[in-house]
């Protein structure tokens, strides 16, 4: 079958198989940052955006993105590197692999929720799992960062 | 220090937190046969017959290889320093299955559909036996799970492999007998430590391809590049120079990468076809056809007098290898060796154990590697005995410390040179709030509140065994290249090694240049495990830097004709060390590093190997705050304060990560992470779904300190930190459960409902 979708925009028009999940279409496109954790929709690795929503494109199909935005890190590469550099200034991006769909939903979480607490972010960033860092540093990387983000808006 | 003990940001963190393709399925060739596995249902079946003929016509395919394709030496996966201690017990594919997903066939082809496709045309016969699923039955049981001829160790260890015995061991210091005898208080008891899953993210993947002179390159996601090399000559039947392995960023290791697991299946592909393949594991296959953590059943008697003196400590454990001995000999020993030590001053101590096989998948390598299981127990022994005597359990350790000189007799007589064990127990202590709230305060008619500790030790490198070989090279523009065989998994060792490198040769950190691993190109290295990295290849940086540092004044003093001693360096320029105005003699670095590469030039670069005689122990004191519902068992780590003695921490943030992310895997480990098998032995918990990791939702505050000591045999006074940090959550959690509520869990993990049926048992 055809589909036409917008990747980081710009159009895409190509024939893939009805199974084709989004994932692997993403990633044969080049669009590398995409991981892969897990067969059960449990890892939150493989996080992008489809129209502005975070979705598992491993649990979607190819085939349902026909007409629809979808935004990987390699489309926001700015805002992903002000993030990562607070990430950074904690130590708190060890091996990385969880990295790209974690921004992904960190970046989503900061369009969506007005100053949140301490909780909010941890339940909005639930799906997220990381094995090496212990959560902490990426606690106090998004602290910071939404702090610095405030305050640069007040500066305004 | 300029720059070595300070927080500085990781030299990859931008390609990684950009999401940059630097991961070894980012890299692979889009050409690549697409290899996979068709793996046993049976946890003990010898194949009679296999028809693969349909299969291997089918469209897309290019090969399917069974046991009658491969070569016929045995060899361990374990990457351990040739002469490997673990048992050579492994085919690549054997005729004997001895776990449920053990390969049986690999099936390469163009794309996955069309292996999947030709996978389910194989039809295999087996002759099922029974299978041995539960270790305390493994010895003598009537399946021999290694019945080949050819099974080898390459020297003794304890081994009797005809009665599913695949090592034993142990040593006895001093009259344990009599101590017990003369103990006022004795505690007896058995613990039990589950298989775990490492569960890193970047599943286990490698890809493989023949270069232009037909060597076989392997490019693949581990921390053991070298042995990676020496192990595939072995196993593939290829001189080792006919191989070159390269290793990009991982997602991670945990130990599950000391250990081959994917790279032979495409490495037979590429010379059975000449083709480049791939492999990627996907989660399930990660969980079911790897290794895990060594299952241990530990039994631990300590004695002591009634002021709380310790008398003598026998622990004996056995522990469960599965159906290979990777890393058996090794782990178990550390079950002992790194436990026993905390508690030098006992009169006597004894240390046995015995290894079984088993029809689960193979234990290995996993963060803490045995002493984790041995902290366990011994650390929750010792926590009965303070109850048993009335003491505080933080007294009855500081009352029995090992100290700064002493002699440890369980740690291979090693003499102790630096130790701030006391401080962190005392500086934990008033982070916990321990005097207020030991043992525990009811929050209401159901909830409570209560605190627990332990205490623990890893060591650093293996003494006299691992060997870390660098080479630092001046280059034009005055900024070095750094080539290491360390491999960076996460952990940050391209990051502390540049600080390193940028201290001795008072440059700033971004004239260092890391080159990762190559083997063609890096010089050696035994690999990053046995918290090895920081201190022993960052000793081999002290020395090549030194070593560069006399070659770049020695340059300079040809240059300016004149006597090189009278020279110094301070990073920038060279000059006269007496007479600093001197501007006849002052010649800049980049001045001269650009003139030694023209005409008569000479390249600068000094190689430096460094091993080290001793393995000094970081240390570790955690405490650990729960809140538990008395009525449904509930439990929540509420606060973890983990207070670290690592010598000098190189980079404090990168030092704190490791103790945040190793108290976290810590807390799975005592909480919920468990591998189970069903009757047929098959793996139950093969997803996410079913073995939980733990998730931000999962966790409390956690908040680590360090205190300091200073390690003469470590780089700038640093000691190890990767693995110390997994040991202490365990047993302080089964702690403060038991002051939460008077039971003891004796075996991991402490489940909610494992904790409510021993409530009920109680009441
Ligand atoms: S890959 Fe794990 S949730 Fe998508
Ligand atoms: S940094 Fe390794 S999984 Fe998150």
């Amino acid at each position: 079958m055809q589909i036409s979708c917008d990747i980081n925009g710009k159009a895409y028009t190509r024939h893939i198989e009805p199974d084709l999940v989004l994932i692997d279409f993403l990633r044969d496109l080049g669009f590398l940052s995409l991981k892969q954790g897990c067969d059960t929709t449990n890892c939150g690795l493989c996080t992008v955006w489809v129209d502005g929503t975070p979705r598992l494109s491993c649990a979607m199909l190819a085939a349902g993105i026909q007409g629809r935005q979808i935004t990987t890190i390699e489309g926001v590469e700015k805002e992903a590197a002000a993030f990562g550099q607070f990430l950074a200034a904690q130590g708190a991006d060890q091996c990385g692999f969880c990295s790209p769909g974690f921004i992904m939903n960190v970046l989503a979480m900061e369009r969506e929720l007005t100053d949140p607490s301490d909780d909010q972010i941890k339940h909005y960033l639930a799906g997220n799992l990381c094995r090496c860092t212990g959560y902490a540093g990426q606690m106090r990387a998004i602290t910071l960062y939404l702090g610095a983000r405030k305050g640069e808006l007040s500066c305004e | 220090m300029r720059i070595v003990n300070t927080a500085v940001p990781k030299v990859d963190a931008m390609a990684l937190v950009t999401g940059k393709p630097v991961y070894t399925d980012d890299l692979a060739p889009k050409n690549c046969l697409i290899v996979k596995l068709l793996r046993s249902p049976h946890a003990f079946a010898k194949i009679c017959d296999m028809d693969t003929a349909v299969a291997a016509q089918m469209p897309g395919i290019a090969c399917v290889i069974t046991h009658r394709d491969v070569p016929r030496h045995r060899f361990t996966m374990a990457g351990q320093s040739y002469p490997e201690p673990s048992p050579y017990d492994r085919l690549i594919l054997d005729q004997i299955v001895r776990y449920v997903g053990d390969p049986v066939a690999i099936v390469a082809g163009t794309t996955e559909k069309e292996v999947e496709k030709a996978m389910r045309e194989i039809t295999v016969s087996y002759e099922v036996f029974e299978p041995v699923l539960d270790p305390e039955k493994a010895l003598d049981h009537p399946s021999v799970i290694h019945p080949e001829k050819d099974w080898h160790v390459n020297f003794d260890i304890g081994s009797q492999v005809e009665r599913n015995l695949c090592c034993s061991g142990g040593f006895e210091s001093g009259d344990t007998g009599a101590e017990f005898s003369a103990s006022d208080v004795i505690v007896d008891e058995v613990y039990h430590v589950k298989a775990n899953s490492q569960a890193m993210m970047e599943t286990f993947r490698t890809y493989t391809y023949l270069d232009h002179n037909n060597r076989l390159t392997i490019v693949t996601s581990t921390q053991i590049p070298f042995h990676i090399r020496q192990i595939a000559a072995r196993a593939l039947g290829i001189p080792k120079q006919n191989i070159r392995v390269i290793k990009p960023r991982i997602g991670a290791g945990f130990g599950a990468k000391q250990t081959l697991i994917s790279e032979l299946f495409p490495a037979i592909v590429t010379l059975t076809t000449g083709k480049p393949a791939k492999i990627v594991f996907d989660r399930t296959e990660s969980f079911i056809g790897s290794t895990s953590r060594h299952e241990m059943i530990i039994r631990v008697k300590v004695g002591a007098d009634k002021e709380g003196k310790l008398l003598a400590i026998h622990l004996h454990t056995l522990s469960n290898t599965g159906a290979y001995g990777e890393h058996a000999p090794t782990t178990v020993g550390l079950s002992g060796h790194k436990t026993l030590p905390l508690y030098n001053k006992a009169k006597a101590c004894k240390f046995s154990y015995q290894v079984v096989y088993t029809n689960t998948m193979s234990a290995g390598a996993f963060r803490g590697y045995g002493a984790t299981q041995g902290t366990f127990a011994l650390e929750s022994a010792m926590n009965e005995l303070a109850a048993k005597l009335g003491m505080d359990p933080l007294t009855l350790r500081l009352k029995n410390l090992l100290e700064e000189g002493e002699i440890l007799t369980a740690y291979h007589g090693e003499k102790l040179n630096s130790c701030a064990l006391e401080a962190c127990i005392q500086k934990g202590r008033e982070m916990i709030g321990w005097e207020k709230k030991f043992p525990c305060v009811r929050i209401s008619d159901t909830k409570v509140r209560a605190v627990g500790a332990a205490i623990t030790m890893q060591g650093s490198s293996i003494p006299n065994i691992d060997m870390a070989a660098v080479e630092v090279r001046l280059q034009d523009d005055a900024y070095y290249t750094l080539m290491i065989g360390a491999t960076d998994m996460g952990t940050g060792c391209d990051t502390i090694l540049a600080q390193i490198a940028a201290e001795c040769l008072e440059c700033e950190l971004d004239k260092i240049i890391v080159s990762g691993v190559d083997t063609d190109h890096s010089p050696y290295d035994t690999g990053s495990y046995a918290s090895s990295t920081t201190f022993l290849t960052g000793m081999a940086v002290v020395k090549a830097c030194e070593r560069l540092k006399g070659k770049i004044i020695r340059a300079a003093g040809l240059r300016l004709k004149t006597d090189p001693a009278a020279l110094a360096f301070d990073g920038r320029a060279i000059f006269n060390d007496n007479e600093k105005d001197d501007e006849k003699n002052r010649i800049n670095l980049d001045d001269l590093a650009k003139s030694l590469v023209v005409g008569a030039g000479h390249c600068l670069s000094a190689t430096a190997s460094h091993s080290s005689p001793v393995s000094p122990p970081p240390f570790m004191a955690g405490f650990v705050e729960i809140e538990m519902d008395l009525e449904t068992g509930k439990t929540h780590v509420i606060d973890y304060v983990g207070v670290v003695d690592c010598g000098t921490p190189i980079n404090p943030n990168l030092a704190r990560l490791q103790t945040e992310g190793g108290i976290v895997q810590g807390i799975g480990m005592a909480l919920f992470e468990d591998i189970t098998y069903g009757k047929t032995g098959k793996m139950m918990n093969n997803s996410f779904m079913q073995y939980k990791i733990p998730s931000r939702l999962d966790l409390g505050e956690i908040r680590v300190a360090f205190q300091s000591s200073y390690e003469p045999a470590g780089p700038f006074g640093a000691k190890s930190i990767g693995e110390v940090v997994i040991n202490t959550p365990a047993p302080a959690i089964a702690h403060a459960i038991t002051n939460a509520c008077g039971i003891h869990l004796r075996t991991l993990p402490m489940t909610a409902e494992n904790i409510l049926m021993k409530i009920r048992e109680k009441q």
